[in-house]
């Protein structure tokens, strides 16, 4: 009997489901794009990528040795480094990516309290401390390959682009975010295996894409509006940086909410202000609006208001 | 020795301002200029020290005028007293300082309306002795000074590599522009805050006397980590506040 019957409190029925799992899976989807950026942009890049995934798990590994307590197996730490390694021109000095890594994990993540605490996804927050202080280094875009601007700086400059090149990733940019067809494979890669759902990446693109048809200047212009989809960071945020599970709201018309949100906010920062891109800080931006967004959609309780009884 | 453990003794003033109860980093009063002028360690220090005579001199004519002002306008007749001050320090400083009165600008004005000197006035000064009132005023702007100085010499050593205009660190650093923003003031007062709640930590595991060191207190027992304090306050049913000597 005692082998066929576990007598234990509920709950009886348990997900196959981790958190390494996850990660591990979010770790191949990003393969492709990082082998596109090492295959695009030269040793440099895959040297960016070691450095900065390794200042992100020793600094984990540290710290669980001084909170006595070891994190670093969850894999989060991996996958924090090669998001924010992903998000480093390759002709940065090497030493951005490790000083990224230690403020990601130290300051946006431990200090917080550790994965699923973190109010800002920890990639994004390194990212933008590190193009707020190292403007030069963090928008130097010249290296072997490439010695011109990047595609979107091109476009703000009102040059033309080559879209076929944009989509497969030939252009100047960050390591991770110039091949859309690779992020797209992986993405494709995360949602078969139910990781992500089109939700939040689905809302992001489109109102996006409506708010550069509207707001844009250039019309029904479908040229200029696929190098605006195709350029910069916009698909390695909207499918692997917004859907981020920690920093994304929990409500599904929360997620609708916050996806069209950034598609506005990156609309916003890319026509209309100084730079050419505005992927990270629409998405940090959005992280911070995250528990007023699950404040307002929360879903009402069964049994609980109604219009007999009003709201409270 | 035995004298400064005496309450409202001159020297037991000038420690309670600069460490139990420093009004950066216990009371967290003054945050404004703070956050705002101390992107280097002169700046810092030059608002320090413009707070601390303003501080001094405001809370000695308070402390001597308290039994003449009345009760009832006494929050206008301070900020006359401290507004004065304030004058006489902005008007000195273009006429002798003037790349620090450039460099801190709209703040030294502010200074009227800086919470510790209301602070200190209604709190200290307007119920105690004039001597130790100075006193008083003297060590909360000390603390001011010293905490001030502090987040300057760390966010300019960061920020620019240097610390009072001295370039110390090695060719090679870089400096990371974002300590001499707004952002870094946050980051670098939060540190320095851990800094040294974590020395005040260690000292009370090791078994000191942190009655005289002190915390940040908030009245919340309840979910208080300060385990080296000497004190509970909890609220009856009357909602009045019971103090519990331990």
């Amino acid at each position: 009997m005692e082998k066929k019957w576990r007598v234990s409190s509920n709950p009886h029925v348990r997900s196959k489901v981790t958190t390494n799992g996850i990660m591990m899976a979010v770790v191949l989807a990003l393969l492709p794009a990082a082998g596109f950026g090492i295959y695009n942009f030269g040793v440099r890049a895959l040297l960016h990528i070691l450095i900065t995934v390794a200042s992100t798990v020793i600094t984990e590994f540290l710290f669980g040795l001084y909170k006595k307590k070891l994190t670093i197996t969850d894999l989060s730490a991996v996958v924090t480094g090669l998001l924010l390694a992903l998000n480093l021109p390759v002709g940065a000095p090497l030493w951005i990516g490790a000083m990224g890594g230690v403020f990601a994990i130290l300051v946006v993540k431990m200090l917080f309290g550790g994965l699923g605490q973190n109010f800002m996804n920890p990639a994004l927050a390194a990212r933008c401390f590190l193009l707020i202080s190292f403007p030069a280094q963090m928008t130097n875009f010249v290296c072997d390959a490439y010695t011109g601007a990047t595609p979107l700086a091109l476009l703000k400059a009102g040059e033309t682009v080559n879209v076929t090149d944009m989509i497969i990733g030939r252009t100047a940019g960050t390591i991770g975010e110039t091949s859309m067809i690779a992020l797209v494979v992986g993405a494709c890669f995360l949602i078969l295996l139910g990781v992500i759902d089109l939700r939040i990446p689905g809302s992001y693109i489109v109102s996006f894409a409506v708010f550069v048809l509207l707001f844009g200047g250039r019309g029904l212009d479908f040229q200029y509006l696929s190098a605006q989809l195709a350029g910069g960071g916009l698909m390695l945020g909207a499918f692997f940086m917004a859907t981020d599970y920690v920093t994304r709201p929990i409500t599904i018309k929360g997620q609708y909410v916050f996806g069209i949100f950034l598609g506005i906010m990156t609309g916003i920062f890319r026509i209309f202000g100084p730079g050419a891109e505005g992927v990270s800080y629409a998405i940090i931006l959005g992280n911070l609006l995250v528990p007023l967004i699950e404040k307002v959609t929360m879903p009402r309780a069964f049994g609980k208001g109604g219009a007999a009884h009003g709201r409270k | 020795m035995s004298k400064t453990n005496r309450p409202d003794n001159a020297g037991e003033r000038l420690i309670n301002g600069l460490i139990k109860e420093n009004p950066t980093f216990v009371l967290m009063l003054g945050m404004c200029p703070t956050l705002a002028v101390t992107t280097s360690a002169v700046n810092g220090f030059g608002m320090g020290a413009a707070t601390l005579a303003v501080l001094a001199l405001s809370n000695l004519i308070i402390s001597l005028l308290r039994n003449i002002i009345p009760t009832k306008v006494r929050i206008p007749a301070f900020i006359v007293i401290i507004a004065s001050f304030v004058t006489v320090v902005q008007l000195l400083l273009e006429a002798y300082l003037p790349f620090l009165n450039d460099a801190l600008g709209v703040y030294i004005p502010l200074i009227v309306v800086n919470c510790i000197i209301l602070g200190r006035a209604e709190s200290y000064a307007y119920s105690h002795s004039p001597i130790p009132s100075l006193f008083d005023g003297i060590g909360m702007g000390l603390g001011f000074t010293v905490a001030l100085t502090c987040i300057g010499a760390v966010r300019e050593l960061l920020g620019t590599g240097e610390i009072f205009g001295f370039g110390i660190m090695p060719k090679a650093f870089t400096p990371i522009g974002i300590f001499v923003l707004a952002p870094g003031a946050f980051f670098v007062l939060a540190a320095l805050c851990a800094l040294q709640n974590y020395v005040k930590v260690k000292g009370a595991k090791a078994g000191k006397d942190t009655s005289k060191i002190g915390s940040g207190c908030s009245e919340d027992c309840m979910n208080c980590t300060d385990t080296g304090c000497g004190r509970r306050k909890f609220y009856d049913d009357s909602d009045d506040l019971v103090v519990e000597e331990l």
